[in-house]
């Protein structure tokens, strides 16, 4: 059988691959997609530690539920930001969105 | 190695490499359906897990909603991406020495439960039909997951109205086209 | 007579496998490709005798003849249509992407084919039976969903992509309603699997105890196979010929075959969901009647769709997300909690179960189609003022 602890490395993995594209890439959509990435890593460890510790309650798929509809929610309202700024700005470049910086 | 773990290992690579991929790709729609693969390969592993129903949910939502909406914003604003090279920004290295860092960490931390590489799943105790019907009742049961169920129903409709909110044409626009 | 010829079929193949030397597992994993196989390919090959059937009763509907050259009325048209298709040269555009533009079409297919896994076909016939049968259902549709993007982006061809754009807008949208349409068999049955749901139609057809979620989800999936009237993926006048302008050949072939097949698809699950599957009289005896039943029922549907197909003009893309947002949803919201509290009333007060929610039903109709003779009067008024001030003074 799969010990649990694969499941963790692969979720980690996949974590820490989407933090690189949070932090490293300059398109805002391409931060989004880290930004899901992270997410289901988080869905992974959720839906495995349900599975190998406690299968009785299902407390790791139901808030793996929760997960999907944050996640939902996030790339709706994220990629009406990004194409609301396209609108104004005709950029979806990170680091050219910064009329706030000082 | 048995089966079962020969199915995880290449699932765990497709998910891997091309999560890679999806950091990595130059083009942004090829980045968004690498991001695809990724998704599907989720899916597997909560079939693995013997999460049913969450796989056709990753599939349902993640491919079917949030992959196809990135996909159309990319091809809505790919005009200014066309041009330029590098998708990296100036700190990059920085990224990547985080994510390395992160990686490390969390290996270390995994290493402190020496446990969990042996420990195996325990036979479930209900059929996959009841699984499901638990978890339903479990999200609207008082005594259980009521309140995270329903702040994340709010949150939906707060993205919802957010979303059109965001949409909506500037208000001189919006006059015009009212009027037609 | 036999009487379950499908489990005798499977019975012999398994000793057959386990004969030659396979282990019992093995066997039945060789036994369920080999039924994969053979229900897509039975799947496939049915679609030369729809393309048929689809073109004869257009015809008719047309006042035409339809095809009547190749083989007895014309049976081997499709035949010929696709030995011409295969001998035409596969064209790539300039600036394609040549992988993403070859793995759309397979996908397409893959997307209604994939459908009949869980469509149980008759007794003890059904490609595999999970419990979530439903949003398995959903999934699929969403691959197709892709599919359609990917040709429409990979072809780089303006007409392509924004055929692709509103396409994928409107199924998109259209989801909507059929997710909630299917919620109402999900609560009537208590299982979101098909076989479970199909049985629990014994008593009764969900067509009497839910008609509105029937024709709702008999609509929004129109709408997601692409069907007149909501066909305007591939509205000639306007995009000429939507996502798949580019493809020839058999990659045509392929987007040619899967929108033909899904409107017989979209019947069989119509039929599985709302029309009792394959239930039927003497179908406990005689299983084999149940896949003629099945079969019968949905080309009483799949006739339905073709009907619609050759009557009603094309939608605007406008008016198809208005349908779809501004009716389609609130009725679908509003069935399901209708069903929903007549179900569980009926329950609890020992209601006859059909009565009660075929009167909900109805209640829900009238209350619907007040509800729009208010709005249309509404327009009408707000029409007649708008039009009598901006129209000019008549010539005295």
């Amino acid at each position: 059988m799969i010990p649990l602890s694969w499941y963790l490395v692969l979720a980690a993995a996949l974590f820490c691959i989407g933090l690189y594209g949070v932090l490293g890439r300059r398109n805002a959509v391409a931060i989004l997609m880290g930004i899901e990435l992270m997410l289901n890593a988080v869905n992974i460890n959720l839906v495995a530690f349900w599975r190998y510790l406690t299968p009785a309650l299902i407390a790791g798929q139901a808030f793996a539920i929760i997960v999907f509809a944050v996640a939902a929610s996030e790339a709706a309202v994220g990629l009406a930001l990004i194409i609301s700024i396209y609108r104004q700005r005709s950029t979806v470049i990170a680091e050219e969105i910064d009329l706030m910086k000082w | 190695m048995t089966l079962l773990q020969g199915v995880f290992v290449v699932t765990a690579l497709a998910a891997v490499i091309s999560a890679v991929m999806v950091v990595a790709s130059p083009r942004l729609v090829h980045a968004a359906l690498w991001l695809v693969v990724t998704l599907g390969a989720v899916a597997v592993l909560f079939i693995l897990l013997d999460a049913g129903f969450l796989a056709m949910v990753q599939v349902v939502i993640y491919i079917g909603a949030i992959a196809i909406l990135i996909i159309f914003t990319v091809m809505l604003t790919r005009r200014v991406m066309a041009d330029s090279g590098s998708q990296a920004n100036r700190a990059w290295w920085l990224a990547v020495f985080i994510g390395v860092v992160m990686f490390a960490a969390l290996l270390a931390l995994l290493a402190q439960m020496p446990t969990w590489w042996q420990v195996t799943p325990p036979p479930l105790a209900a059929s996959a039909d009841f699984m499901v019907k638990d978890l339903g009742k479990s999200l609207v049961d008082l005594d259980r997951y009521v309140v995270p169920f329903e702040v994340a129903s709010v949150l939906l409709l707060a993205a919802l109205i957010g979303a059109i909110v965001l949409a909506r044409p500037p208000a001189e626009t919006a006059g015009k086209t009212g009027a037609e | 007579m036999i009487t379950d010829p499908f489990t005798l079929v499977g019975d012999l193949l398994r000793e057959f496998l386990i004969g030659l030397g396979l282990k019992a597992p093995e066997a039945s994993g060789v036994i369920a490709f080999l039924g994969a196989g053979a229900l897509a390919t039975a799947v496939l090959v049915l679609c030369f005798l729809l393309i048929w059937a689809e073109r004869k009763i257009l015809a008719r509907i047309q006042d035409r003849i339809g095809p009547n050259r190749v083989g007895p009325f014309g049976l081997l048209q499709t035949v010929a249509d696709f030995a011409k298709l295969l001998t035409k040269e596969v064209v790539v555009p300039s600036g394609a992407d040549k992988l993403l533009y070859f793995l759309a079409p397979p996908l397409a297919v893959m997307a209604v084919v994939g459908l009949w896994a869980v469509i149980p076909l008759a007794p003890n016939l059904v490609g595999t039976d999970i419990n979530v049968a439903l949003i398995y259902l959903i999934s699929i549709g969403a691959i197709g969903t892709l599919a359609i993007m990917l040709a429409g982006w990979s072809s780089n061809n303006k007409y392509a992509l924004l055929g692709a754009f509103r396409s994928v807008a409107m199924l998109i949208s259209y989801e909507v309603p059929m997710v909630l349409a299917l919620l109402v068999p999900t609560m009537l049955a208590g299982s979101m699997g098909t076989v479970a749901i199909v049985e629990a139609q014994r008593q009764m057809w969900f067509v009497v105890l839910a008609p509105l979620a029937a024709i709702l989800f008999f609509t929004s999936s129109m709408a997601e196979a692409g069907k007149a009237p909501f066909d305007l993926l591939e509205a000639e006048s306007e995009i000429v010929a939507g996502y798949n302008i580019e493809y020839s050949s058999m990659a045509f072939g392929m987007f040619f075959v899967g929108d033909f097949l899904h409107g017989f698809t979209l019947s069989a699950l119509t039929v599985t969901l709302f029309f009792g599957g394959w239930l039927g009289p003497y179908v406990d005896q005689y299983s084999w009647l149940g896949l003629i039943y099945f079969l019968a029922k949905t080309a009483v549907v799949y006739f339905a769709v073709i009907w619609i197909r050759g009557t009603l003009p094309r939608l605007r893309i406008d008016q198809v997300n208005a349908f779809n947002w501004k009716f389609l949803v609130p009725l679908a919201l509003s069935v399901v909690v209708v069903t929903a509290v007549a179900d569980k009333a009926a329950a609890t007060l020992g209601w006859d179960r059909t009565l009660a929610l075929f009167v909900a039903n109805g209640l829900l109709l009238l209350g619907t189609v007040i509800a729009l003779q208010l709005y249309a009067r509404s327009q009408r008024r707000r029409f007649e003022r708008t039009s009598l001030a901006a129209a000019p003074a008549p010539a005295r």
